[in-house]
């Protein structure tokens, strides 16, 4: 554990009883969100920071579980003397809604029929994310969150916060973030969808009546996603064309280090993730899209927000590069909000959001103590 | 903080209650002055990182952007003044730059060394080599600056454009004026600080 740890941390499950209503039009009557929090909320709760998760992270964001050598998904960004602050401010994050690590989802029971949701579970969107962490926000007794910060779909989420509920968000940190996914990035999360659906276990998504589950599927699903995540320069730097042994064998075995990896890192992932959950997330990335969604009174709100934006992209990101990142930059000029930008220069592609990085973590450093100055 | 004198003269031609873009912000000074005085509002460019992380210490919107790529991404007018202190000389294409500032802003506000000093003219004729002044120190090979002016020059591009100049201050380095920069300003300003539209 380093020095700078928050330590050992347990996470909380609430259960919310207000219906909620879909985007879908569908409505869930009852669900659990699970989350953890670090540090503590001030006298007159003005420290509070929400983190969104990406498409596979859960709740778990820092500190350590007892009997978990890993540590939370983004334990460099928060704790104590971390550049988000838990001697300051009050982190909370959760598992959003269709998850699979203890908030409500495919692989819950559902109320209804006593059964496994499975592909009952309706889909859900960022925009009801945000609406359900807001129900959280009002069972912690948060009054506003002084940020919202979140990488990839998180950054998604945390920018769709300040279009919903502008009057409840001081500060968004958008990271690695997009407005909306183009044909490219749709394209790669219909092929990891059909690799999930080909695979003989699918069953329509009903896998877990019968005991089983689509993990080839899921794997290759995860395999072609981390390929997205890394950049050209790194998988280069990190496996080059490096062999598992010293010469070719003329078969389809697993020959190159990269292809060792990537195994790995598929037959790793299936063990702790749904693939329900997975289809779900990909959908919801396909589904964002404020700026087109947005009717007038979303436009209005954004216009009414207080909220300073800061977004941040990595030079190597080709999966949300640069480009995508300035144009939510300009969709916050036109709309005459305060916004910085910044473009770390970095080779660890889409991954590089969850990277140590001296000037990744010098900018976030400086915007959050200035912007939260007065606490 | 001591701040920089040529940017307490373009704070003073601007108006309270604004919108200004300052290009080339640096630690994004001029903003965080004009936002406590005058309650401006607005944005600093710049495309160091280093200075980045100073401007969000200043608590100033900041944007890393290069200049040498464009500020196509801005509407028109959509700034009462656009800025660019004292780096004029590192843009790549500075007519490019200078109709897009006009296009983005209702005023521009320009500040930049004069080539056209007698040091500079000076070290030129007597000892045959590139200048090397206090506001310009880097030798010919590894400075940034590549598009020096003398005032004179200036004059002549805002006439070939047909920018209009409003108002201009040819000053030492210390924003003195003196009765010879009056008289001959290519020969005796240092710096000149032009409002142009």
């Amino acid at each position: 554990m380093d020095e700078n740890s928050i330590g050992y941390i347990k996470p909380t499950i609430i259960t919310i009883k207000n219906p909620l209503k879909l985007l879908s039009g569908k409505i869930l009557s009852q669900y659990d969100l699970i989350y953890e929090t670090y540090g503590s909320l001030n006298k007159d709760g003005s420290n509070a920071v929400l983190i969104c998760h990406a498409l596979s992270g859960n709740h778990h964001v820092a500190g350590y579980h007892e009997g978990e050598e890993k540590s939370g998904w983004w334990n460099n960004m928060i704790g104590p003397g971390k550049p988000i602050d838990t001697n300051k401010l009050f982190v909370v994050c959760l598992n959003n809604l269709g998850g699979c690590h203890g908030s409500t989802g495919p692989t819950s029971i559902n109320p209804e029929t006593d059964k496994v949701y499975g592909s009952d579970f309706p889909i859900i969107t960022v925009s009801d994310w945000v609406t359900s962490q807001k129900e959280l926000m009002g069972y912690l007794d948060i009054p506003f969150w002084k940020f919202v910060i979140g990488g990839s779909l998180g950054g998604m989420q945390a920018l769709q916060w300040s279009f919903q509920y502008p009057e409840l968000i001081n500060n968004c940190i958008a990271i690695a973030a997009a407005p909306k996914l183009t044909a490219q990035n749709i394209a790669f999360n219909e092929i990891a969808r059909q690799a999930i659906m080909k695979d003989p276990n699918w069953h329509n998504g009903n896998y877990l009546e019968k005991g089983v589950s689509p993990d080839q599927g899921l794997a290759l699903a995860r395999m072609l996603g981390h390929i997205t995540y890394l950049s050209d320069e790194s998988m280069r730097e990190k496996f080059g064309r490096d062999l598992k042994t010293s010469k070719l064998n003329f078969n389809y075995d697993v020959e190159f280090q990269i292809e060792s990896y990537l195994k790995y890192q598929g037959e790793k992932f299936v063990t702790g993730f749904d693939a329900n959950t997975y289809m779900l997330m990909t959908k919801s990335l396909d589904y964002f899209d404020p700026i087109k969604d947005m009717s007038e009174s979303l436009i209005n709100n954004l216009q009414k927000s207080k909220s300073k934006f800061l977004i941040i992209s990595f030079t190597s990101d080709w999966r949300f590069p640069p480009k995508r990142s300035k144009e939510i930059v300009k969709l916050l000029l036109d709309n005459k909000r305060n916004v910085s930008y910044s473009e770390i220069s970095a080779d660890g592609g889409h991954d590089a959001f969850l990277m140590g990085n001296h000037d990744y973590f010098d900018i976030m450093r400086s915007f959050i103590l200035e912007s939260n100055n007065g606490i | 903080m001591a701040f920089r004198k040529d940017l307490l003269l373009i704070s003073s031609w601007i108006k309270p209650n604004t919108k200004v873009l300052d290009l080339g912000c640096g630690d994004g000074e001029l903003l965080k002055i004009l936002k406590q005085d005058k309650n401006i509002s607005g944005y600093g460019i710049d495309n160091d990182i280093k200075n980045i992380k100073l401007s969000l210490k200043n608590n100033v919107n900041v944007l890393q952007m290069d200049l040498d790529k464009g500020l196509k991404g801005f509407e028109l007018e959509s700034f009462d003044y656009v800025v660019l202190a004292q780096s004029l000389q590192v843009i790549k294409n500075p007519k490019e730059l200078l109709n897009q500032m006009l296009r983005i802003g209702k005023e521009v506000i320009i500040s930049f060394p004069n080539m056209g000093h007698w040091s500079s003219r000076i070290q030129l004729l007597t000892c045959g080599v590139m200048p090397v002044t206090g506001n310009l120190p880097y030798a010919w090979h590894d400075t940034p600056n590549i598009h020096l002016c003398t005032i004179k020059d200036f004059l002549k591009f805002c006439k070939d454009n047909n920018f209009e100049i409003l108002e201009h201050s040819i000053t030492d380095n210390n924003q003195k004026t003196n009765l010879l920069a009056k008289l001959m300003p290519n020969l005796f300003g240092k710096m000149a600080t032009f409002r142009i539209k």
